[in-house]
């Protein structure tokens, strides 16, 4: 199963790409899911047993996000 | 050829920063921010590295705060024209391009209220006459970090204490300091940063942005532009995000992908031995130059004062001649005239006719110099 964080921007979803690659966890950025959001921005997936850490790493880095979500 | 015209644009760039480029075309040709798909991903990706080399090189604490433009003049408009209202006080030097005060006069005209403080005649700016110019409750001070004509560095870090006690925001025109001159945003207080990315930091033309430091509120900061930016898609008002507040329409994705691998080549060389570099060859051109009879050369003596900008000019010669002959009898490339900064020309006293302008670069050797200064020669002894 995967989650799924949103981002305001394209510049902020692409830091925390970064940040979480950089932590070593698996995620890739991809179009925003339209059940999520009506915008036209991507999202980065992640795996959902690696929520946890990866809403801590984003959360200490102080990376804005618009919601975290899960995808069957 | 001997290019010296390195403050109007520097060349050649670094061949990383070709490389870069070519590599952005050929495989991540995206718009970046557009499109969830690889090519606009990889194009997104490139354009945040590029934030993040401007950061670690200013220090400045967010990459995000590092709004893209197509130049500094437009980096400079955006911050002046964002931030002044009617009635709203703001105070510059007696230096300042063109890009500063075409845009402050327009500004004049819509009732903000401008105060130039003069400079001396080496284009030195004295901390005590900002200060009295700086009443309490102005808006802003725009200084030149460097002059374009003479060279003389202004001090900024001395000036934001100035601005922050009179509540004032701190505006720096980096353009021709950034990547030639050390700047600390935060160490030196500086609120906004202008700066191009086609002059000492060796990018492509077409780029250059704005750092809003964390002490600026962006409500209070008009974009310029307004339009697309791949986020908020189904609002039509601006997004208050950052960058996006700012940048509206495809950025020059080639241009920053060039611009990242500049920054990244001027940090490896490091600011420190490129100011070493391009100051020993200023000052061998200073020396040379005053060496010769009937030239003037103007801007600080004290090479501290002053980055490598070096104008001069010939008693009795006319500047465009001068410029014309070095080219076509030596090769040597240069600008003459008013370099869009007459106020700048009106300080050191060579205004209307301008001077002659020699500007060596991270690329040019002593060689280089020695030959210009003795084209220099024969053509004022001839």
């Amino acid at each position: 199963m995967f989650g799924v964080v949103l981002f305001y921007t394209t510049s902020a979803a692409i830091r925390a790409e970064k940040l979480l690659k950089g932590a070593g966890l698996a995620v890739k950025l991809i179009p925003t899911p339209r059940q999520f959001s009506s915008d036209c921005g991507i999202a980065l997936r992640f795996d959902w047993t690696e929520a946890e850490r990866a809403r801590a790493l984003l959360n200490e880095a102080t990376v804005d996000t618009a919601g975290t979500h899960r995808m069957g | 050829m001997i290019y010296l015209d390195n403050a109007a644009t520097s060349w050649p760039k670094p061949p990383e920063v070709l490389r870069a480029m070519a590599d952005f075309l050929e495989r991540a040709g995206g718009n970046p921010g557009r499109s969830g798909h690889r090519l606009s991903v990889e194009a997104g990706r490139i354009v945040y590295g590029a934030r993040e080399a401007l950061a670690d090189l200013f220090n400045a604490p967010d990459p995000l705060r590092i709004i893209f433009t197509p130049n500094g003049t437009t980096a400079l408009n955006l911050a002046l024209r964002g931030l002044l209202r009617p009635g709203d006080r703001v105070v510059c030097s007696g230096i300042e391009h063109n890009s500063v005060m075409r845009p402050l006069r327009a500004l004049e005209r819509q009732g903000v209220r401008l105060t130039v403080v003069p400079c001396a005649p080496d284009g030195t700016l004295d901390l005590s006459e900002l200060s009295c110019a700086v009443v309490p409750g102005t808006r802003l001070i725009v200084l030149n970090h460097a002059g374009n004509v003479m060279g003389s560095i202004l001090p900024v870090a001395g000036a934001a204490p100035v601005a922050h006690a009179a509540g004032a925001l701190l505006l720096v025109d980096a353009a021709q300091t950034a990547g030639s001159l050390p700047i600390d945003v935060q160490a030196d207080g500086i609120d906004l940063l202008a700066f191009t990315g086609h002059k000492g930091l060796l990018g492509p033309p077409g780029t250059g942005g704005l750092v809003i430091g964390e002490g600026v509120d962006v409500g209070e900061l008009e974009p310029l532009v307004r339009g697309g930016t791949g986020s908020y898609s189904e609002h039509q008002e601006q997004p208050a995000d950052l960058p996006d507040r700012y940048e509206s329409g495809t950025p020059n994705g080639v241009g920053i992908a060039g611009l990242a691998a500049a920054v990244r080549f001027v940090m490896e060389r490091g600011i420190e031995a490129i100011r070493q570099h391009e100051m020993a060859l200023a000052s061998a051109l200073i020396d040379g130059l005053s060496d010769i009879p009937r030239v003037t050369v103007y801007g600080p003596r004290d090479t501290t004062e002053r980055t490598a900008v070096v104008s001069f000019t010939v008693a009795g010669r006319r500047v465009s001649e001068i410029g014309l002959r070095l080219e076509d009898e030596f090769g040597v490339l240069c600008r003459v005239g008013l370099h869009c900064a007459p106020a700048a020309h009106r300080t050191i006293g060579t205004f209307p006719e301008g001077t002659v302008r020699l500007v060596p670069g991270v690329f040019t050797m002593m060689d280089d110099v020695r030959a210009a200064l003795r084209a220099v020669r024969k053509i004022v002894e001839s």
